[in-house]
Order: structure tokens, then sequence, then C-alpha cells
């Protein structure tokens, strides 16, 4: 399951972000906060896009060695960030959608 | 081993070309050799073939190839082609043959090189040569590898199959066959993992795993396919990530990973230089990240596995030596070099060997290798929009410079991320950089970075635990104390003692310690809100604002002072609170005992103030607070906020509490909730509220041009004298620029005004007033046009006032505002009649008309007409006097008074839109209007009117009434108004009413500007309004002469008396 799931509010400030490892909480808020750079850069390129036919969920947001990123954003730019190991892979890309 | 074991060898690195040595060429004392080896190398185009030339003396002992590992990176070949370098277009073929014999050469071998002008022509034919021969060369080479390979065996040969593959990969290359060394270099690739592994050849395989993981990566590029690059990475990294090999020795296997990811990202680097384009998710930032990582891990292992004591010596002699000074092959064990078998046949040697690795490994800089990669990853991300990854990177960086023991480059590097995190709220990671900038700032005793990192630590954006916070704030108040802090935990043994002494020399260092520190860039542990207590003071009432204040520290802070700044610096006197003084009248709420702030308790201070009286309609601003904590006479912090109080977190704080729902626990009556003070950090200083009367009274609405007067009534209702009273009053200001044009204000009724009057008259000095006295003042205003108009009266003074004992001269004003409607005071019609009451559209040339007009009031007031007169325009003249007819006249509102001009109209030829008539003037004034006021001239143009030309003018005398039997003479008189003769048909048609005798039908001529006259007898048989017997005029020469036209003239009707019996005045009187 996931690692560290963060929910972050359409200003980029943390609302909610809980890892569960908890030993290494400060590597993963380094990491859902590195990954609001493609969040933004995604948001920026959908904005021209009608808003109905909005994609919400960004998918893959990138990749480390060791931990998968994902996005998801609401219509009022609430995002939700999840991070999984890579190793697990029983998750596998399409599956985190549903 | 040198520091760089882990970087890849050059020549592996380079592109492989075909090499050429020149020889017998003398490059610095002959200029034509020199020129030649100019042309061969100089600006060297990329159309030319890929060669990489050399020069050697021609007694250069070309050595035997270096036996330099697997792959023999180093070719040279024995093949040389002999040039000669003709001076003149002597060409001697027997010289040539011979030559050709002495170096068994075939004679097409032999190059001839005029030296003329086409020297580069020359020298590039000769290259292509050059070129051919080396393709053969390379393939033949090719050649003699594979058939070496044939007779390999998988089994004993292992290791040389990947040596082989290798090298025709490598020759494919030096050959530009690149598709076919991409295809070798893979295969090879392939064969290196089937090696089997152990720890003692481990490195070896993952050292020449990573040389052709690179040459194929390198390639991959090169064919831009970056993709296929960036899979054989990815597939290379898994394959390799496990093979770590000897656990004492894993800092190497770390060393590896960085250097793998190292090289990859140069080589992505160097393709987006070529023009690949790289993505925000892809690009060779990653991989600089990813291999300071491994450095990173490079850095841990090595401390842990080489923390020897000091006391362990370096291995003699040096099993890292070898004889020749370097390996014979990459990736081997030096103690132990050519030996295949996995057994350690020397188990004490293993043991020196590893141990002299480890001790070496001590002298690595670690810091500075993951500086550099953190920062070249930094340049990437920073082009590829990561502003948040750069951040991160930069973060490490000043972590890594703080283990380097370099604290300025450390505080650098954090101090200018910090802001990032602060803005956007990241407090956890915020509170984590702070620690290690705290950390740097003591180990350098910077005091001023030391409070401002304390402070931030110590408030609500820190996610430190208390104990932590307790610690920082009892430093903090140490430091203000002009005493030592603690040091900082987890900090360098060494370091610290540098920094106690340090920190013990700065309190004996006289000199600045005030420092200032603006809160609007963090985020302090005091909050501050100033607020107004309302949005706009009287001048006559102090002003009064609250101060509030909140500590977020565990333990209650004292202060020493608390000021406030104003724009008007005048009043910063007035706000001060300090430790020294006793509780004055400032400070309403305030003893000395409360200069302390409780945690989580709100504070408010309260300031009062008398605003000057210059200040009226002006803006008070708090441009800052300032609260001091410590003593000047130690050391102090000024904490300054800018404006009403808030600091960098606190708009997102205002935001987020907006969008919240939670409902706020109820407080004690006494106590505010934080959240719910609101700052306010100006207010406006508005003038006394005036306690006069100002009233208007007139009689609406003006009439146009009118001298209208507004009797204004001042009336004082103050309890002191009020003193250079003002008035000021006319147009409003701010309406329609035409209207100031068309209304004028005179104080003056008994006289009109023109032009050059104001249409607002200011400040009129009316005096001074005492109390429940009252003033009128008559202001008459002149509106040329209809509308509606604003008129502003404005009443200001000054009067003495008291406040909080002290006396002040206070400006009052009070204003009224009144609208007035201007109207005409009449409407007036004029039309043209004909002598007979007929309305004309037309007048005919010389016949006498009427002009009527007709003034209709329209005021509502009754008015007087005073005169009217009419003047005539040239072409008019007049049939009689004109005099008016109307004079004195009152009209009530709807009345009307008609006056009636006879005019004729000579002779004007055809003037187009017709022949102007004049103007009259009618004089006027209200009836109600004293007899000193000027009466009004209101003139009125009359229209034009069209003058027709006619033939023939007939007019009738006859008597104004018949009797019934008695004869009634008629004559009618025929004019020719035109330069002809005109021959002229008569006829009279007979009426039931009249008998009559005269010509019944005749035809005859009128000469030119004469007149006939005819003469009837009309005969009356009925009484009443009888139609007369028809005259009917035609003029041969004007067909269009009309009967209608002549109708207009003469009467149709009369009016028949019945026969009367015997006069009798009587009856008469009775009738």
């Amino acid at each position: 399951m996931a690692v560290c799931v963060a929910v972050i509010a359409k200003e980029n400030y943390p609302l909610y972000i809980r890892s569960s490892p908890t030993e290494n909480e400060l590597k993963f808020h380094y990491m859902v906060h590195t990954s609001l750079d493609v969040v933004d850069e995604k948001i920026s390129a959908m904005g021209k896009a009608l808003v109905d036919q909005r994609e919400l969920y960004l998918g893959l947001l990138y990749p480390t060695e060791d931990h998968k990123v994902y996005g998801y954003v609401t219509n009022s730019k609430v995002k939700f960030v999840m991070v999984v190991d890579s190793s697990n892979t029983a998750l596998r890309d399409n599956e985190i959608r549903s | 081993m040198s520091p760089t074991q882990w970087d890849f060898p050059v020549e592996l690195c380079c592109r492989p070309m075909a090499f050429v040595t020149l020889t017998g060429l003398d490059v610095v004392y002959n200029a034509v050799h020199r020129a030649v080896w100019d042309a061969f190398c100089a600006n060297r185009r990329a159309d030319r073939v890929p060669i990489s030339f050399k020069v050697l003396p021609g007694d250069h002992e070309y050595p035997k190839c270096r036996p330099k590992v697997m792959a023999c990176l180093n070719h040279f070949h024995g093949l040389l082609l002999p040039v000669l370098v003709k001076g003149e277009d002597v060409t001697a073929s027997e010289r040539a043959a011979a030559l050709c014999n002495a170096c068994e050469l075939s004679g097409k071998s032999l190059f001839v090189l005029p030296h003329t002008d086409h020297l580069v022509g020359y020298i590039i034919r000769l290259e292509n040569a050059f070129y051919e021969h080396a393709q053969t060369y390379y393939y033949t080479e090719i050649r003699r590898v594979k058939s070496h390979k044939e007779f390999l065996n998988k089994t004993t040969h292992q290791l040389l199959f990947v040596r082989h593959q290798f090298k025709i990969a490598f020759f494919s290359e030096l050959k530009q066959d690149t598709q076919n060394a991409l295809k070798n270099y893979r295969t090879a690739y392939n064969l290196v993992h089937e090696l089997r592994a152990h720890e003692t050849n481990i490195l070896e395989i993952k050292t020449m795993a990573g040389f052709i993981n690179y040459k194929i990566c390198r390639l991959c590029f090169q064919h831009n396919t970056p993709l296929d690059a960036i899979a054989q990475f990815r597939k290379h990294i898994d394959l390799c990530k496990k093979k770590i090999g000897s656990a004492e020795l894993s800092f190497e296997h770390a060393a590896w990973m960085s250097k793998q990811f190292q090289a990859f990202g140069d080589l992505f680097d160097e393709a987006i230089k070529l023009g690949l384009t790289a993505i925000q998710t892809q690009n060779p930032g990653f991989y600089y990240q990813q291999a300071a990582y491994y450095a990173q891990e490079r850095k841990q292992l090595a401390k842990t596995l080489c923390n020897h004591e000091a006391s362990v010596m370096y291995p003699n002699p040096d099993p890292l030596e070898t004889q020749t000074g370097v390996l014979d092959f990459y990736g081997q064990r030096s103690w132990r070099q050519g030996i295949l078998s996995f057994d350690l046949s020397d188990p004490e040697k293993e043991k020196v060997g590893i141990l002299a690795i480890q001790l070496k490994e001590r002298s690595v800089v670690h810091s500075e290798i993951i500086i550099t990669l953190l920062s070249n990853a930094v340049a990437q991300f920073k082009k590829y929009k990561c502003p948040r990854m750069k951040s991160h990177l930069m973060v490490q960086m000043g972590e890594e410079y703080f283990y380097a023991k370099d604290y300025t480059k450390a505080l650098k590097l954090l101090d200018y991320v910090m802001c990032d995190y602060r803005s956007e709220g990241w407090w956890t990671l915020l509170t984590s950089i702070l620690t290690t900038a705290l950390k740097c700032s003591y180990l350098m005793a910077q005091l001023k970075d030391y409070i401002t990192y304390s402070l931030e630590l110590l408030g609500r954006a820190s996610t430190l635990k208390d104990d932590q916070k307790s610690r920082i704030e009892k430093n903090l108040i140490n430091v203000l104390m002009n005493e030592s802090p603690d040091p900082e935990p987890d900090c360098d043994v060494l370091a610290v003692k540098t920094a106690q002494k340090l920190w013990s020399d700065r309190i004996s260092l006289a000199g600045s310690n005030v420092f200032t520190i603006g809160v609007q860039d963090f985020v302090p542990f005091v909050q501050c809100k100033a607020k107004f207590h309302a949005p706009s003071f009287h001048v006559d009432v102090p002003v009064r604002f609250d101060i509030y204040l909140k500590a977020d520290c565990p333990h209650p802070i004292r202060f020493s002072k608390l000021c406030v700044s104003f724009n008007n610096q005048e009043y910063n006197q007035f706000c001060v609170i300090e430790e020294a003084t006793k509780a004055s009248e400032v400070l309403e709420n305030l003893t000395q005992g409360k200069m302390c702030l409780v945690p989580g308790k709100t504070r408010k201070f309260l300031f009062k103030f008398v605003a000057k009286t210059e200040d009226v309609g002006k803006k008070i601003e708090i441009t800052s607070v300032d609260l001091v904590l410590g003593h000047e006479t130690g050391r102090c912090v000024v904490l300054n906020w800018q404006g009403g109080g808030g600091d960098a977190a606190s708009s997102q704080e205002a935001l987020q509490a907006s969008r919240s729902f939670q409902r706020r626990p109820k407080l004690p009556d006494n106590e505010l909730h934080w959240d719910s003070i609101v700052i306010q950090a100006s207010t406006m200083i508005i003038s006394r509220v005036p306690n006069i009367s100002v009233r208007l009274r007139h009689d609406p609405p003006a009439l146009t041009n009118e001298m209208y007067c507004l009797v204004v009534t001042v009336e004082s209702h103050e309890k002191t004298q009020i003193r250079d009273v003002k008035l000021t009053a006319g147009l409003k200001p701010g309406q329609d620029a035409n209207l100031t044009q068309k209304t004028h204000v005179s104080l003056h009724g008994t006289e009109l005004c023109d032009e050059s009057y104001p249409a607002l008259l200011t400040d009129i000095p009316v005096g001074d007033l005492n109390p429940g006295e009252q003033l009128e003042k008559m202001l008459y205003v002149r509106c040329g046009t209809v509308g509606s108009r604003m008129f502003l009266v404005y009443v200001s003074y000054l009067i003495n006032t008291t406040i909080e004992d002290k006396e002040i001269v206070c400006k009052c004003h009070k204003d009224e505002t009144v609208t007035i409607e201007t109207v005409f005071p009449f409407d007036v019609a004029v039309k043209f009649v004909s002598t007979k009451f007929e309305h004309l559209e037309r007048v005919y040339a010389d016949i006498p008309f009427l002009l009527m007009t007709d003034l209709l009031s329209a005021s509502p007031w009754a008015l007087t007409i005073v005169s009217s007169e009419l003047q005539l325009a040239p072409s008019m003249t007049a049939v009689d006097q004109l005099e008016s007819q109307v004079d004195k006249v009152v009209l009530q509102t709807g009345e009307s008074a008609s006056e009636c001009f006879c005019l004729r109209c000579p002779s004007a030829g055809n003037v187009e839109g017709g022949v102007a008539t004049g103007h009259y003037i009618i004089s006027w004034k209200r009836t109600s209007a004293m007899g000193n006021v000027p009466v009004i001239s209101t003139v009125i143009t009359l229209p034009h009117v069209i003058v027709e030309n006619i033939p023939l003018h007939v007019n009738a005398d006859l008597p104004s009434f018949g009797r019934v039997r008695e004869s009634l003479p008629v004559k009618y008189h025929l004019q020719n108004k035109t330069n002809l003769v005109q021959d002229v048909e008569i006829s009279v048609e007979p009426s039931d009413a009249f008998m009559f005798s005269g010509l019944k039908q005749i035809r005859l001529r009128i000469l030119p500007g004469t007149e006939q006259e005819m003469l009837y007898n009309f005969y009356p048989l009925m009484a009443g309004y009888q139609q007369l017997p028809s005259l009917h005029v035609n003029l041969l020469r004007f067909p269009h002469f009309t009967n209608q036209l002549l109708r207009r003239f003469i009467p149709t009707s009369i009016f028949v008396k019945p026969q009367g019996r015997l006069v009798d005045d009587t009856s008469i009187a009775a009738a």
C-alpha cells in the first residue's frame, strides 16, 4: 500500500500529510513537496482545456529509484499526492487510478 | 589508486576516429611544413572526414601495443603512407620510383603534394586517401579479431569473449560504423553479465559493465534514440544495483553507482547541448541527484567502515602498489592481478589490501563530490522548471556544507531557500532547515542570525517539540542577557569548542548590540496586531488604538519597550511603553509588572493621542510597531512589524481561517480570540462636527436669465463665539462644464451679471457669530440655460475647544446643497396671417400682412411685461406705427398676451429660405420683484418668411354690411404687378342672394404697374350672412393664377341686414 499520502491546498501548503514509516517522515515531506513542481506544470498545461473535459487524475508524477509518486487534483485545485514503494509491483499504474 | 579511480579512462570517453601520423614534418622551423600541417588540422569543418592527426619525428620509436586490458584502446598500426612535399613542379618519376623501391611500397601508395595555392584542395584529397586506407585497415582488423573469436570456447575463454566483442565494436567505431559498433557493444554487455560473478571479480565485472554501458548509452544518444539510452541505463542499474560485493568495501559499490549516474547525466546533458530536448520529468538533473544520493551513501558507508583507530597504520609494503604503477586490467585488485581463481589464495594479503583501500577512502573529500553533483543537479532543475526540486537540492547542499564545516556557505544556501518553504507553508520542512541553520549560526557565533532563527523556531510555524523550544528559549534569553548559549545538539565536538570561544569573545566585545529584525519576512514567536478603534476620528476627540500581542513560546517572556511609529512622526512620542515609565495616562491599563507576555494569552495595550488640527482630512497610518526584547545595556532585539503587524504566515492563516468552518471556542469575556482581531492600521482625522444651521430660502423654479434670489441664513448653536465665518456658494463643482459657462453668481441683485461673473463665489467673509446669533446673506444666481443645477452653500468657521486639557482651534464646516430647476418664463408663438386673418404659409410681395405674437406665461409666478418691441429686419416695412400693445400687462400662470403688427414686404426676388423678419424683444420681471430688481430683456428671433411675387392683385372696396333691397356698391381694384401688359378675362357668377348690375363678363388689358377699377352694384335679396356673387379672373399669361389665390384677397361673403321698418332709436337699442 501507499507509504505516504498528502492533501495539499490550492496555495500549495499541506493540509494533511501522513507517512507510514514514521522514522523518515522528512524525506516524504520533501518528496511530496518536490512533486508539486510536476503538478503545477500539469495543471498549467491543462488550464486551457475546458473544465468538464479536464482530467483530474494526473497519473504518475515522477519515479525515483525507490518510490513512485501519483497525483490527483480536484476542480478547486486541492491536490492529493500518494507515494508508493516502487518495489511493490503488485500495484500497477492503471490500478492506482481506481 | 588515485582519487579518480572511478572516472572512466579518457580513451573511452572520446569519439574514436581514425588515427594518422605524419612524420618528417618540421612544423616549427619549416614554413612550408607548417602550412601543410595547418591545412590538415586547423579549422577542420564538419564535412571533412573524421581523422585524428599527429606529427611524430622521423626517428620516433613506435611502441609495442600497450597491453592495457581487454580492450586495445590505444590502437596503433604500422602502415605508413609516405608523401612527398614538392616545392617546385619538377617531377622526377625516376626519383619517385627509387623512393618506392627504397620504402618497399607500391607506386600507388605514393602521393605527390605540390605546394601551390591550392594546397587545401590537395590536402583534402590526400586526407580522403588516408581515410580510405584507414577504413580498410580497421576492416581487416575486425576480420582478424573475428577469426580469433572462432577459436574461442565458451567454457574456458569466457573472459576473452567479452574482450573480443569489445574489440570488434571499438574497431567498428573507429571505422565510423556506429550501428555495428552498438550491436557489438550490446552483445559484449550481455556477455559480461553471463560471467560468473564472485566477490573476487565482481568489481572487475562491474567496471567492465560500466564501460560498455557507457559506450552503448553514448552511441544511443549519438543515434538520437535517447529512450534507448535511458532504457539501457535502467537495465544496467537494475542488474548491478544488488551486486555490492565485499561488505567491507561496500562504499566502493556506492562510489561506482554514483559514477554510473553521473556519467549518464553527463551524456544526457551533452546530448541536450547538441539539440536533444529534455522534459521536466526526464532530465539530467535526476541522474545527478541520484549520483549525489549514492555519493552520500558512500560517505555514510565510509564513515562506518573506515572508522579505524588512529593507531592503525597504513600497511607496508603498500599492497596497492604495482610494479608498473598502473593496473594491467581495469577493476582488478592490485595484489592479485591476473588471478582468475575465485579462491582467496592468501587471506592475510587480502585483509591487508582491504585495510589499505579503507584507509585510502578516509582521505576522500566526500562532501566536495556530493556538493559538485548536487550543484550540477540544481543547474538542471533550474532549467526544467522544478523550483521545489531545486530548493530541496539546495537544502541538501547546505546540509552537506554544514557537514563539511563550511558554515558560511551552508547558511547562505539555507537562508536562500528558507523563504520558499515559508511562503508555501511547509512548516515541517522549514523547521528542519531552521534547525540546521541555527546550528550553523551557533557554531559561527553569528548573533543576529542566531536570534532570528531562534525567534522563528520558537514561533507557531515551528514544529519542534516543547522541550526543544524550551531549550531554545532559554538560550535566547541567555543571549539577550549577554551570555553564551548552550551548544546545539549533534554538532561536531571540535567545532563546538571553537564556537564556545567565539561566543565568549562576543561577550567582551563592545559595539552594536541592538539588532533590529524585520518580521515581515519570517514567522517570529510574538504576533502583533494594531487596531484603531474607528476608521475615523473627529479632531476634537482623542485617537485611540490597541496593540495586541501574543507570544507562542513555551515560557513567559518579558519585553522592555513597545513603541509605535506613524506616518506623521510627531505622534510617535505619545505611543511608547517603556519599563522605566510609571503607569502614566498613556497606559491606562498597564502597570509595571505587566510587561510580560504569557504564552497563548492575547495582551492588549491601549494607546491614545490627540491629533493635530493640520491633519484634518489626512490619514494617520501606523507605519511600524517595534517590540524590544532584552535591554540596551546587554543585548537587545527590536522586532519590527511593518504597518499594523502581521508576518510571513499571517495572510495564509487568515485565508485558512476564512475557509474553516470550525467554531471558535468560547473564551472568558475579557479575552479575545486572536484570529478575530482584524488589523486596522490607519484612520482618518476628520473635522469637528459643526454646530450651526444653514438654511436656504428661495422661490423655485428659476426663470431663464433672471437674477434668482437665494437667501442663506446661518445660525450658530455653538456654546462659544465662532470666528472667521466664511461662505462659499454657487454652482457645485463637478457638474457639466457647460453649466459653469451659463451660470453666474453675484451678491448684488440690483444689476444684471454678465459673463465675467463666476459660477462659484468662494470664501466670502461674513464675520463672527455669537452663540444663538444668526445672519442672512442674499445671493443672486443667473442661469442662462434651462435645466436643473446643483448649488452648494458651504459655511466654514473657527472655534476654540479643549480636549485632554489642550486648547485647540478647530475648523468646522457645514454644507448644504440644493437643486434648482431653471425654466423659460414664457413661450412665444409667432404667426403670419393675411389681412383676412387667414393663416399664411408665405407672404406676397408688397401686399400687407399681419404678424401676430402670442406670449404664454410658463412661470408659476406672476410676470409683468414691462414692454415689448418689434425690431424689423431691413427687408420689412411697417404699414403703420409699431407700438407695444402689452405694456405693463401682468400675466398669471397660463395666461397669454398677444400683439399684432401689420407689415409689408417689398419684392425681394427669390430668396432661398425666406426673408428675415427681425426680432421681438420682451422686457419683463417677476411681478413680486422689488423696484430695484433689473428688468430682463428676452430677445426672440422671428422666423423667416417666404415672399412670393404675384402677377395681379385684386382688392375690393365694399361696405362692412348690406341691407336687404338696398343697393350695395362694390369696387374691385385690379393691379398689374408685372412689367407686362396683361390680358384679363373677368366674369362674375351670380348668387341667389343678390341681384347685381355691372359687367358680367369682360375681357380687358391692364398696362404694367397700372390699376383697373371694376364697379358693381349688388342688390341683396336675403338677410343673413350671404355669399357674394363671386369674381373670377383669368390671366391669359399666367395660367397658374387661380381663383383660390384670388379668394385670399377679396371677401366672399357679407352680412346682410334685414330691411328695416321705420328707423326708431328705441327699436335699434332693443336690437
